[in-house]
């Protein structure tokens, strides 16, 4: 067993640090005679990214969009039921790559800070050791890493490691549950949701400590959200989900300021303003979240987009490069059969 | 006879991951709040008194419980030389009752103790595997549930015959299935928290998660549920010697006690009645641990 | 609604399947051949062939299990090696006597339990609450068959009041709704309807105390409701778990009742089956058990599919 070092770089800053091909992942819904479904609910379908080293790569879509099947996807608690992923060069799962537990070693997670992130029968020095013992490093060398994990998130060991979850408020536990995703010297650490529920201004502060650690360990990050304004301070490069496809993607400067889709432009405007001159009279988008068991033909937003037009439900728009941003919609592809699109 | 999961009576999950504050482990707090219920320590109290006088009945200087008499049969309570009286084949009835709590007590709890390790092993493992598994395992249990418990024991008896032996063999198939299930419910919810995700994406191997994540947090509500089964058990088992199923005459067992004094019931009724008064104490007492147990390891009392 | 009903019932195929497995298997687990159960012991040999022959004991196990299922579907259930007559008519008279018995233990007892509940719920005063839980507990923890035979102490013995056992005045054969018979079942009824009076008040009463203290109550006074009105809403919401407690206790009152039976000499199902037991009548000792099981099964689906129309929560497709 090795004493646990950070796994070293292979192909040098050009290569993606992970890359996810065609990902598909359905759950069977209760339904029918016999109660196997007929009906599944497609959370992910058929979706690709690439994560690049050292950068912050934000997820952003509502509630339901599939957000956080990709998150498990990706770690691998969840088995994909289609779709390849590479590790620096190395695919996972695959006869010649390097196995689910390799990954983990490497890709890690930080939960949502809920009742039940933390095991509440343990310590928080337990927890924290958990994950390197489990790899085989030696109880006292795992004591030392607990204590660097704990000043590394701001928390005092002598006062900490003794405790039990129960006995920190919400940012300390999210400070542990960042620690627990750090413990295994990760070079790639997915954040679903790890500021959500947490008040503001220790989101804030949660946040500024992410920033640190991420150039003081040479982290990558995928951070999930659906809070737009904290996706927009961290992240280098944004990625828009809608009913588990891709609808937009590209640097956030991008993404922020022209964006390009209607279900981006409708997200971006939905955001209160601080300004009271600007006043929201209508509701950005219309209609109701569509069912993800039966999503629309085509392009699933169209059912909300006030630009629908016949192609839309006809034929889905692939994910296609415009100028500095990707974009799935009919509008921005040249020669699609939309009337607003070029010819 | 109730052998439902205590889920369904309080709709609340079993699980309550957040244990109250004070600067100790949850099963420290437990011990503090079963220390102060004085009904509790009562209980507990009783039934230490009763296991002790079972345990230590040959050395408590008592008549021999096998010794018969013609002469002194069905004598009252408050006898000279019996303090509550004779049964009908003339033996000391104190010395029957406490050597009777030997048996009776045995066979209630050893069914509970064999159907917590075969039972909770299944109920942990379907909870925890899912699946197929999970499918598997519940189906079969399913097929045992479609029976009342107390039919499926008298069937069971019946068909095996009368004896001890088959008594707790019975008893322990009758218990299996609803311990299975409790486990399995309760192991189910512990998997579906974020902390076991955690665990399992730390890359750490089956048996470590399930041993230092999972176990610690459903080993207690399934133990709460088996408590509250013993009172069902010696119930059930004193029933079942009652019915002559049973543990055979001449040992002496509550249930199978209450069966022979049935024609004393004109000419002593009082006498009669006393072997079922330590079923109830004994069953009361169990309920009440249970209840108690339950409510120190509830959280939001 | 009905796709919901026929899915829980297919569910119960495989299921039934096991029930009658294990019935069938029952025969098995008696020490001894089974042809012993249905032979006297003296018979010669020729003819405990002939028997053997005929019941099939003599092919394999599979073989049994599946001639004998294919008999019991059509109705078949044997005869009973005590009394000569068909298993099928001494079940289904014995099973009528075990439903009244069961119906009137079950009316007191559930209706007694949801006052009692509701009651120590809505009490004020601890005293009230302490004691209907005094009450479950007893309910919960008495031996009932013990409890029957103080009530017979009490009320035949000393007072002379109630008749000890038996269904009906002597001589008389079956049931009829008049004062002597129901003389004669006084006692069975409160023997029996305590355990479910002990469940059943625990859990209505804690089913409402979570459902007072919940913020949709608090809301419903701030709109102004009035308390009797309020009550309709609390019951609403609990009735999903009571009913669903209540249909187990129902189911294991037939069960429940074979000791109560045996106690009172009740000519009912429980009473069958522990004479069966004693003159190892194997055929009533299969039959009884089947029929009663599935009689369980069918209420536990009834209780189901009625939890799933009460309670909206559960999705219906």
């Amino acid at each position: 067993m090795d004493s646990l070092l950070p796994v070293e770089d292979r192909g040098g800053p050009a290569q993606p640090l992970l890359l996810a091909r065609g990902l598909r992942k359905h759950f069977p819904v209760g339904g029918g005679l016999l109660g196997r479904g007929r009906k599944v609910v497609r959370a992910v379908d058929d979706l690709t990214l690439s994560v690049a080293k050292g950068e912050t790569l934000g997820v952003v879509g509502e509630s339901g969009c599939g957000k956080s099947t990709v998150a498990r996807l990706l770690i691998r608690l969840l088995k994909p039921d289609r779709g390849t992923m590479v590790l620096d060069g190395d695919p996972v799962d695959e006869p010649h790559g390097i196995t689910v537990n390799e990954l983990r070693r490497q890709v890690q997670m930080v939960f949502q800070d809920s009742y039940a992130s933390l095991n509440p029968r343990l310590t928080i020095a337990e927890t924290l050791a958990f994950a390197p013992k489990a790899h085989g490093l030696p109880a006292a060398e795992a004591r030392v890493r607990v204590r660097d994990l704990l000043a590394k998130v701001g928390l005092e060991p002598d006062t900490y490691a003794e405790r039990y979850p129960h006995e920190l408020s919400g940012g300390q536990r999210q400070r542990v549950n960042i620690a627990r995703a750090l413990a295994l010297r990760p070079r790639l650490v997915i954040l679903d949701e790890a500021v959500s529920a947490l008040d503001k201004s220790v989101e804030a502060q949660v946040l500024n400590m992410l920033v640190d650690l991420k150039t003081e360990l040479s982290l990558t990050y995928l951070f999930i959200s659906h809070d737009l304004n904290v996706v927009q301070y961290l992240s280098d490069r944004v990625l828009v989900m809608y009913l588990g496809k891709i609808v937009e993607l590209g640097p956030v400067e991008a993404i922020y300021g022209q964006p390009q889709h209607p279900y981006t432009q409708a997200l971006l405007s939905a955001r209160p303003s601080m300004d009271p001159r600007k006043r929201t009279k209508e509701a950005p988008i219309q209609g109701d979240p569509p069912n993800p068991i039966d999503p629309p033909s085509g392009c699933r937003f169209r059912t909300r987009c006030p630009f629908a037009e016949d192609v839309c439900a006809r034929v889905e728009p692939p994910l296609t490069e415009t100028g500095r941003q990707a974009v799935a919609c009919h509008m921005r592809i040249a020669g699609s059969g939309h009337s607003k699109a070029a010819a | 006879m109730t052998l439902q999961s205590p889920s369904l009576e309080l709709g609340a999950p079993l699980v309550q991951p957040i244990a109250t504050a004070g600067g100790r482990s949850y099963w420290q707090s437990v011990r503090r709040r079963l220390r102060r219920d004085p009904v509790t320590l009562i209980c507990g109290g009783v039934l230490i008194l009763l296991v002790a006088s079972a345990l230590f009945a040959p050395w408590l200087g008592l008549d021999d419980p096998y010794k018969t008499s013609m002469l002194r049969r069905l004598y009252p309570l408050g006898s000279p030389g019996h303090l509550l009286g004779t049964d009908e084949l003339g033996r000391d009835m104190l010395s029957r009752l406490i050597y009777g709590g030997r048996l009776s007590l045995f066979m209630g709890v050893t069914p509970v103790v064999c159907a917590l390790l075969i039972g909770g092993l299944l109920g942990i493992t379907a909870g925890f595997l899912g699946g197929r598994v999970n499918m598997l395992i519940m189906r079969i249990m399913d097929v045992f549930y479609a029976f009342p418990s107390v039919l499926l024991a008298i069937s069971l008896s019946g068909a095996m015959g009368a004896g001890a032996e088959n008594t707790l063999l019975s008893l322990t198939l009758v218990f299996i299935p609803p311990v299975c299930r409790v486990s399995e419910s309760v192991t189910t919810q512990v998997r579906g928290f974020d902390f076991v995700d955690a665990a399992r994406a730390s890359g750490a191997g089956m048996l470590n998660i399930v041993r230092v994540h999972v176990l610690g947090n459903v080993l207690g509500p399934i133990l709460v549920y088996a408590t509250s089964l013993i009172s069902v058990a010696i119930i059930l088992a004193a029933g079942l010697s009652f019915l002559g199923l049973g543990v055979k005459p001449p040992e002496p067992e509550w249930g199978l006690m209450l069966n022979t004094l049935r024609q004393a019931i004109y000419v002593n009724p009082v006498l009669a009645a006393l072997p079922g008064v330590m079923i109830f104490i004994t069953s009361i007492c169990f309920n009440l641990m249970s209840d108690g147990l339950r409510a120190a390891m509830d959280v939001k009392a | 609604m009905l796709l919901y009903a026929l899915r829980r019932l297919l569910y119960l195929v495989p299921v039934a399947f096991g029930v009658s497995l294990l019935v069938f298997a029952l025969v098995h687990l008696a020490p001894g051949d089974p042809i012993s159960a249905i032979v006297p012991p003296d018979a010669p040999q020729e003819v405990v062939d002939k028997l053997k022959e005929y019941y099939g004991f003599d092919k394999p196990l599979p073989i049994q299990y599946l001639r004998w299922l294919g008999v019991t579907l059509t109705g078949d259930f044997g005869t009973s090696i005590g009394t000569g007559r068909p298993v099928a008519t001494e079940v289904a008279s014995a099973f009528g006597n075990t439903i009244i018995l069961a119906i009137s233990a079950t009316l007191l007892a559930f209706t007694l339990a949801v006052i009692l509940g509701t009651a120590a719920a809505y009490a004020k005063s601890r005293i009230v609450d302490r004691l209907v839980t005094l009450i479950s507990l007893m309910g919960v923890s008495v031996p009932h068959f013990w409890l029957a035979i103080v009530l017979v102490i009490i009320f035949s013995v000393e007072l002379g009041a109630l008749p000890p056992m038996g269904i009906g005045p002597e001589n008389s054969t079956g049931w009829r709704l008049d004062g002597p018979h129901l003389a004669h079942m006084v006692l069975p009824t409160i023997a029996l309807s305590v355990i479910p009076l002990g469940v059943v008040t625990r859990t209505v009463r804690s089913t409402i105390k979570e459902i007072l203290n919940s913020e949709f109550v608090t809301a419903l006074q701030a709109k102004g409701l009035r308390d009797d009105q309020i009550l309709r809403h609390v019951l609403k919401n609990a009735a999903p778990t009571c009913l669903a407690v209540m249909g187990l206790q129902a189911g294991n009152l037939i069960g429940g009742s074979i000791l109560i039976e045996t106690v009172f000499a009740w000519p009912g199902t429980g009473f069958l089956l522990n004479s069966a037991i004693f003159r190892r009548d194997l055929p009533i000792l299969q039959g009884t058990t089947l029929v009663l099981a599935f009689f369980f099964m069918m209420l536990n689906l009834a209780v189901d599919i009625i939890q799933t129309m009460v309670d909206p929560r559960i999705k219906r497709n």
